[in-house]
């Protein structure tokens, strides 16, 4: 009896888990249909081989990853190499040649001479509070002074009363560097959380009518806000005609002096044609082209 | 008479004297490799600055690496979760072994035997989604996410193990001590307090040991309650553990900063080995 029971639930637990299977696979078949299209377009084109190296930015991680892993596809002999040391590194090894694309998540500056940028997509940074908070609109200074502790209390910027809960990311994550670094507030931030992914700063905002996060504008759903900067609110849109603030770009960072090679100007024509652009997307950042 | 070698059996014998040397193999090797790695930093920082400073700020333009707020959490919320913890288990492992009727032990036991089973992410998620928000209107605080509640999480997941080695020991005791003491005009529940619980104390010691050492080594469930901010820990405030040291920065980190979580890998892991050694003196104890 109890047998025939067990045998029961297992074959219930094994028929749903074959439900679960083909429920997802339903879903997925847009993504899948782009790698063919790609496949068929680069089979006309040359074969190249060789090794691109790329250095820089720890923010460009998730974006360089999934377009190294899609170029793999497109030239299956050239190899492209990412490291990650932050984009003045980045900035340096494409001025001194020890690497052939340097990465920086941030524009050049006057100084740093010899070399050019070129944009292959721009990174929102929403800042979201919970949907039962009033306040809808704040500008950068207030963002700053909110995550440094200056403002401590919603009432002070127009909602109800209530110590503000600032929700950061860990130390090293490139969206905090992302915000510090645009807001200015580099090492100055006081978090209440310190959370290690963009879905727990979301799910902990959407939990807490006080708290104030901010996460990679692509992540964000309905069940918290995003807050208008200065008035504009964060979109795609706005994002690349520049009128959203919190905003950065993600740059190839090439040397003037030396010429690239085959493999790697075949890899940043790729990266910045219309064929990555959903590959950026789902790495979570705008792409420009 | 001395029995035949026979192939097979020295064949298997060398099978199982391999199995057993992995274990032996993976413990030398990973002690090898964290201290290894974990001395570097701690000979740059300086020992007395990495373990008694108080400020932990790795990615800073002047970083600084003390991990005294780590260390002191740690151990806060361990003793917490045990304080919690221990009175609980130790008096359902008293109900499941002399006082609660064969079928509601039973009852109890897969209960138990259930929460031992369900993986830490899951604590964490209930804890993050639950515990978190009740906490936060509750006590009336601007945030839930607090050493209060990694403590209350911990305490329950310790709970299986302080009660299965402690039912365990309580069951092992001769039932000759418990009817002379009966014998004698004693009444139950002074039979189980005073005879029973007293011959079984090193196993319940060692349950009480087992138990700290799960709640020091645990990262998962108390990353997602615990707020991870290098605070001073008070109750309140959201702090970081060392394993949730570890875990939290390991992901991006580089240089010195790197050098220095496998250091406080290695705090935590002489912890560990600390607790280790109590556990086995206290089972040797027990044989002896």
């Amino acid at each position: 009896m109890k047998k025939t029971l067990a045998m029961l639930l297992s074959a219930a637990l094994c028929v749903s888990l074959f439900a679960g299977c083909s429920g997802g696979s339903s879903s997925t078949p847009a993504p899948e249909t782009t790698t063919p299209a790609t496949q068929s377009q680069t089979a006309e084109e040359t074969k190249l081989s060789g090794t691109v190296v790329t250095n820089g930015s720890t923010s460009m991680e998730s974006v360089m990853g999934s377009l190294i892993e899609a170029f793999k596809e497109v030239q299956p002999d050239v190899q492209v190499q990412y490291t990650g040391s932050g984009s003045g590194a980045g900035i340096t090894s494409a001025q001194d040649g020890t690497a052939d694309i340097g990465l920086a998540s941030r524009d050049l500056k006057d100084d740093e001479t010899g070399v050019k940028q070129i944009t292959v997509a721009k990174d929102g940074i929403a800042i979201i509070v919970n949907p039962e908070n009033p306040v809808a609109d704040l500008s950068i200074e207030q963002i700053a002074q909110i995550f440094t502790g200056e403002i401590t209390n919603w009432s002070d910027l127009g909602g109800s009363d209530g110590q503000i809960v600032p929700i950061g990311r860990e130390a090293g994550s490139g969206t905090r560097d992302g915000f510090e670094s645009i807001t200015g507030t580099e090492d100055a931030c006081v978090y209440q959380n310190e959370l290690t992914s963009t879905g727990e700063v979301i799910a902990n905002v959407a939990s807490n009518p006080n708290a104030i996060g901010y996460a990679s504008l692509s992540a964000v759903d309905d069940t918290v806000k995003a807050l208008t900067v200065g008035g504009v609110a964060p979109s795609e849109e706005t994002v690349l005609d520049g009128t959203y603030a919190i905003q950065r770009n993600f740059n190839f960072i090439l040397s003037d002096s030396t010429e690239l090679s085959d493999a790697a100007q075949a890899f940043v024509d790729w990266a910045t044609s219309t064929e990555a652009s959903d590959l950026i997307a789902g790495a979570g950042a705008v792409p420009v082209a | 008479m001395k029995q035949k070698l026979r192939p097979m059996e020295v064949f298997m014998n060398a099978v199982f004297f391999l199995c057993g040397l992995i274990a032996v193999v993976f413990v030398l090797f990973i002690s090898i490799y964290l201290i290894i790695s974990g001395l570097p930093a701690i000979k740059e920082i300086g020992l007395v600055e990495f373990l008694f400073g108080t400020k932990w700020a790795s990615t800073a333009a002047e970083p600084s690496f003390g991990i005294l707020p780590f260390i002191l959490t740690s151990i806060y919320g361990t003793a917490g979760a045990i304080v919690l913890g221990v009175p609980v288990g130790f008096m359902t492992a008293v109900f499941l072994a002399k006082v609660a009727p064969q079928k509601l032990a039973t009852a109890v036991r897969t209960a138990v035997d259930l929460l031992a089973g369900i993986p830490s992410v899951v604590y964490g998620l209930i804890g993050m989604m639950v515990l978190v928000p009740a906490v936060r209107k509750l006590f009336n605080l601007p945030d839930g996410a607090s050493l209060f509640c990694a403590i209350i999480v911990l305490a329950i997941m310790i709970l299986p193990s302080i009660i299965s080695v402690s039912e365990t020991a309580l069951k092992a005791v001769p039932k000759e001590y418990e009817e002379a003491s009966l014998a004698l005009g004693a009444t139950h529940i002074e039979t189980i307090f005073r005879v029973s619980v007293p011959a079984a104390s090193s196993g319940i010691a060692a349950s009480i040991v087992l138990g700290i050492g799960r709640a020091i080594g645990e990262a998962m469930a108390v990353i997602m309650v615990a707020g991870n901010v290098a605070n001073m820990p008070t109750l309140f405030s959201s702090v970081r553990f060392l394993t949730t040291a570890v875990a939290s920065e390991m992901s991006y980190a580089s240089g010195l900063q790197r050098q220095a979580l496998f250091s406080i890998a290695l705090v935590l892991f002489l912890f560990i080995m600390l607790i280790n050694v109590v556990l086995n003196s206290l089972l040797k104890r027990k044989k002896g």
